[in-house]
């Protein structure tokens, strides 16, 4: 059930800041170009709101010169074989989950999208756009399972679990007190999450977008680790969280293996499937970000102070003094 | 006040089952103290497992007797024993039926932790009773007239639910209920546990209050309780987990089946039967002489 590449131009921008060690070159836009004159530019500013702020962020979409036509999203495979997971996640798992579920979504985001206005984004900038405060529009189940789906064979791995290292191990051990500890809070909040859903571990380290919104003391300890349930196709995106890891707890993720045992299906993505690695990198790749962010605060204020202009102010009579 | 509980609780769900199953066994048990007579084992259960009203195999081969097995005996069965430990913790939510365990709970929309569990047992129990084997067809006289009534064509009704349950996202149930006030028949889908019960006091609250003062007057008499503003007729489970060992991610397919093989139209008839001693669905056919 491997996707082949077709022999068309496949041609990828770098959006949204990266999400993951291979999020540069995921989501290629598989597009057939009939002209060769493309471009990647012009920048489009859209503003929406997130986390209770507007939001604004620069899109690039992408504009050919002449008859580019659009395939949208393509379905990427998991970075192993379908059957690597075995025995711990079946073969015949992978075929049905990544094969059928994430396949439809992926098919069903591209009829919907295709011919509107997210039609052209990166499949976040959909995410983010689609989820309109709660109020979400109808592509949101699509494009966010899409999202969930690639993001979880990615947080997997043949021979995972164990312990994590470094940098992560030792935010973990702060917000959580220790791994173990972590680790029966991310069992917990994934066995009690009651329908479909995932359960996260995210790095939070938002601000407002609002100009003086600037914590005076900036500290370490504020961006935190958390553990967070979401339902049905929601993800901490919507949040302005960055992902790092997530389970996937609908049932179609361990029916045809555990079948009602849940609790198995947790313990067993823990202790042999859970991919350290790509959390340390992602957990990496957030921290840059919000440290990026939080200078491009900074540095927006800085310049837009030479900008200034004197206020006008209008006299009626320049050479009246003013008592 | 024990006593009463058996009775009324007993009185709603026997109601059900009497007019045409003759094997639904009703494990349903009483509140009991074991006062150190056996060795200090204390055994309080509020609400049982009932079985559903054929064998587990019955149902063959269009819903496998490995799905009841799990999903009646374990997905079922765990959340009547969740249901039990969590009424058992202290005596807040004692003495209530079903359903009026599952609008407690639900708490106008913000359910209390009790809510999904009360909710799944009735949503389940429901489910059984809404398919027999040999089922599906079509329905017959009363229900069918009902159903053409309001829906055009019997044809029409199964598309709108077909389209119901496959558009119902993530977990869910989806129904065909009968509208008190508006006195129709309607196809409603519902998330996660959530049930058409629990729109009662929204959708009715004139018909609740006067109701409510009935229940003062005759405190004993529960029967009011049985009439809910929708009042379920036919359910499907649309959970993964009641198609997934059979059907895969085949939604589609396993709705076809249900409509053409499972569903109990018999169950239907005497719902309907039940529902409309509150609901005025029309003028009597008197003959004239």
């Amino acid at each position: 059930m491997m996707m082949t590449t077709t022999s068309s131009f496949l041609w990828s921008c770098s959006l949204l800041p990266s999400q993951g060690p291979n999020r540069q070159t995921q989501w290629k836009r598989h597009e057939k170009v009939l002209s060769f004159s493309l471009s990647c530019s012009p920048k489009s500013t859209v503003k929406f709101y997130m986390n209770g702020a507007l939001v604004s962020r620069q899109l690039s979409r992408k504009v050919a010169v002449s008859g580019v036509v659009r395939a949208g999203f393509e379905l990427k495979p998991p970075p192993y074989p379908l059957d690597a997971l075995e025995p711990h996640m079946s073969r015949e798992t992978l075929d049905y989950h990544w094969g059928k579920h994430h396949k439809t979504y992926v098919e069903n985001l591209n009829k919907q999208i295709l011919g509107t206005d997210l039609d052209g984004l990166s499949l976040e900038e959909v995410v983010l756009l689609s989820y309109n405060r709660g109020n979400m529009l109808p592509v949101f189940n699509n494009a966010a399972q899409a999202w969930n789906h690639e993001f979880f064979w990615e947080s997997i791995q043949p021979g995972g679990g164990g312990k994590p290292s470094g940098d992560l191990l030792r935010l973990i051990e702060r917000d959580f007190g220790s791994f173990d500890d972590f680790v029966e809070r991310f069992k917990a909040a994934a066995s009690s999450n009651f329908g479909s859903g995932w359960t996260w571990l995210a790095y939070k380290a938002n601000r407002l977008d609002v100009a003086n919104a600037v914590n005076p003391l900036p500290k370490e300890e504020d961006k935190k680790l958390v553990i967070v349930k979401t339902p049905n196709a929601v993800n901490p995106l919507v949040w302005d969280y960055s992902p790092l890891l997530t389970i996937d707890t609908w049932e179609h993720a361990y029916y045809l293996d555990f079948e009602n045992r849940r609790v198995e299906y947790i313990n067993t993505f823990m202790e042999k499937l859970v991919s350290w690695e790509t959390v340390s990198t992602r957990l990496e790749s957030a921290m840059a970000r919000a440290v990026q962010r939080e200078q491009e605060g900074t540095d927006t204020e800085d310049e837009e102070n030479p900008d200034d202009e004197e206020p006008e102010v209008y006299l009626d009579d320049a050479s009246e003094e003013v008592d | 006040m024990a006593s009463c509980v058996v009775t009324t609780s007993s009185f709603c769900t026997v109601s059900d089952s009497s007019i045409r199953l003759k094997s639904s066994k009703l494990v349903h048990l009483q509140r009991r103290r074991s006062l150190g007579s056996r060795g200090g084992l204390k055994v309080e259960a509020y609400y049982g497992l009932k079985t559903p009203p054929y064998p587990l195999d019955a149902l063959e081969p269009y819903m496998s007797q490995r799905t009841l097995e799990v999903h009646w005996g374990k997905h079922h069965r765990g959340y009547v024993d969740n249901l039990n430990k969590q009424l058992g913790k202290d005596d807040k939510l004692y003495g209530y039926t079903m359903e009026e365990l599952i609008k407690a709970t639900y708490n106008n929309g913000n359910p209390l932790p009790e809510f999904n569990n009360a909710a799944q047992v009735y949503n389940h129990d429901f489910f059984w009773e809404s398919m027999q084997p040999g089922g599906g067809d079509m329905p017959q006289k009363g229900v069918l007239e009902q159903i053409e009534k309001d829906f055009g064509s019997f044809t029409n009704f199964r598309e709108k639910f077909t389209n119901a349950a496959l558009t119902q996202f993530g977990s869910g149930w989806v129904w065909l209920v009968l509208k008190r006030e508006e006195r129709r028949l309607e196809v409603v889908k519902t998330s996660n546990a959530i049930n058409p019960l629990v729109w009662d006091d929204i959708v009715c609250e004139r018909v609740s209050l006067i109701f409510s003062c009935y229940k003062v007057m005759f405190p004993l008499d529960h029967m009011y309780f049985c009439c809910c503003c929708l009042q379920p007729i036919i359910s499907l489970d649309v959970w993964e987990h009641s198609y997934y060992i059979d059907y895969k991610n085949e939604r589609g397919k396993y709705i076809n089946t249900f409509l053409n093989h499972l569903v109990s139209w018999n169950a239907a008839m005497s719902r309907m039967a039940r529902a409309e001693a509150f609901v005025n669905l029309g003028e009597p056919n008197i003959p004239i002489a």
